[in-house]
């Protein structure tokens, strides 16, 4: 499973972070650590037609995005 | 550090630099009270400036405004700093006099980026017929531009944001989406005519939406900003103790807004504000995601948010040719302030 650490990234990096992940692969995990960018991930993975789940990690999130 | 890019510098940019407003508001409200006679409308009331008596049938308006760069070129990141500060006395319906810069700028960046910078915000103020007269500049690591703003004007013709009337219609003077655009820009992903349309947007100044609409009955009027379309009109609404109600699909919205915010460019301003004003907005079921995002988003150097006798604002809008639209009407007081329609 790909990782991409966004943490500590204000918008809109962590979802130019996401875009980029998804061309070379189908499925990734974020880490984001604020509520804009759990939002706006959420939202980009969903625009992609992927399925996409959070849930708290750490002092953040993980965002899983799956086919 | 020639050709830096002004964005690059800062983390947050336009108005959506505004501290989050219910964080805003819990230090204001913990402050003593303060009282003068001639101060007939200060930071308690949510409007655009400070409106005091000074006599004589005569009130001084005044408002500051500075943010961060949301576009890389210095000329042009001064002309909308400038068109952003003068807009909150256009909103009282006056006309701006005299202002005053306030910059941070790096010590480690061309000074001729200031000069631009200066030049910029100078081209606004020459068209609004403001002198910019003195200013206060100091070294930042991220640079930062805005006008403290003077104006007279005649006591009993200022606009407030509390005089809506049940049956006004609501008219706003600039699209929707300059936040969304701006943040979808700083990630290389907002299309160039989008862009192009945005930008030019926000340079442009209030005066002519202002001084046209002076020839009509005014009741009520702000300019959309960092709290947003829902913020600005909530605050209308309980300033006025009324409900206004707003139909989302008369909404003017620039270009390529509604898919960069589908994709996730939203700015974070779009999250502290329905924190502080979402329980003030009521939606229909099943009401559209995408726009309820456009409609929480910070606006920088926005439009004119006018309340107005429906006859008088058809008129208005006719006259506007294309730059005013109706987005909603003033009903009596409701559950919330704001009600969404489709």
């Amino acid at each position: 499973m790909r990782e991409v650490d966004a943490r500590g990234r204000s918008c809109p990096e962590p979802v130019i972070m996401t875009k980029r992940a998804l061309k070379e692969s189908d499925e990734i995990d974020v880490l984001v650590d604020n509520r804009a960018s759990l939002e706006n991930v959420q939202r980009f993975g969903r625009a992609m037609k992927k399925n996409v789940s959070a849930k708290e990690e750490g002092n953040g999130w993980r965002i899983e995005i799956r086919r | 550090m020639e050709g830096t890019k002004l964005t690059s510098l800062v983390r947050s940019s336009g108005c959506n630099a505004k501290l989050p407003p219910g964080d805003l508001h819990k230090v204001l409200s913990g402050l003593p009270p303060f009282h003068s006679e001639a101060l007939i409308a200060g930071y308690e009331s949510a409007d655009d400036a400070f409106v005091y008596d000074i006599g004589s049938g005569k009130v001084l308006i005044e408002t500051v405004d500075f943010f961060p760069p949301m576009v890389d070129d210095p000329f042009l990141f001064g002309e909308i700093a400038a068109a952003n500060a003068l807009s909150d006395i256009y909103a009282m319906g006056a006309e701006p006099a005299v202002a005053l810069s306030i910059a941070c700028f790096p010590s480690c960046l061309d000074l001729d980026v200031l000069r631009k910078i200066m030049l910029g915000a100078r081209s606004r103020t020459d068209e609004a017929g403001c002198a910019i007269a003195g200013g206060h500049t100091i070294s930042d690591r991220e640079p930062k531009f805005g006008l403290a703003v003077t104006a007279i004007h005649d006591k009993y013709r200022v606009w407030t944001n509390g005089g809506a009337d049940v049956g006004d219609s609501l008219v706003l003077t600039k699209k929707l989406g300059v936040g969304i655009l701006m943040t979808a820009s700083k990630g290389g992903e907002c299309p160039e005519d989008a862009y192009n349309d945005a930008v030019s947007a926000m340079r442009t100044l209030n005066k002519h939406a202002r001084d046209t609409a002076l020839e009509y009955r005014v009741h009520a009027a702000t300019d959309v900003t960092g709290f947003s379309l829902l913020g600005h009109a909530a605050e209308m609404a309980e300033a006025s103790g009324c409900m206004i109600t707003l139909l989302s699909s008369a909404l003017p919205v620039h270009g390529a807004v509604y898919e960069l915010a589908s994709f996730g460019f939203l700015p974070e301003g779009r999250y502290t504000n329905e924190d502080y004003i979402g329980d003030k907005v009521s939606f229909p079921p099943d009401f559209d995601p995408v726009l309820r995002d456009v409609m929480f988003s910070p606006e920088t150097s926005g439009g004119l948010l006018l309340s107005m006798p429906e006859r008088d604002a058809a008129e208005y809008i006719r006259r506007m040719e294309g730059q005013a639209w109706k987005i909603g009407f003033v009903s009596p007081e409701g559950v919330k302030p704001v009600s969404v329609s489709i």
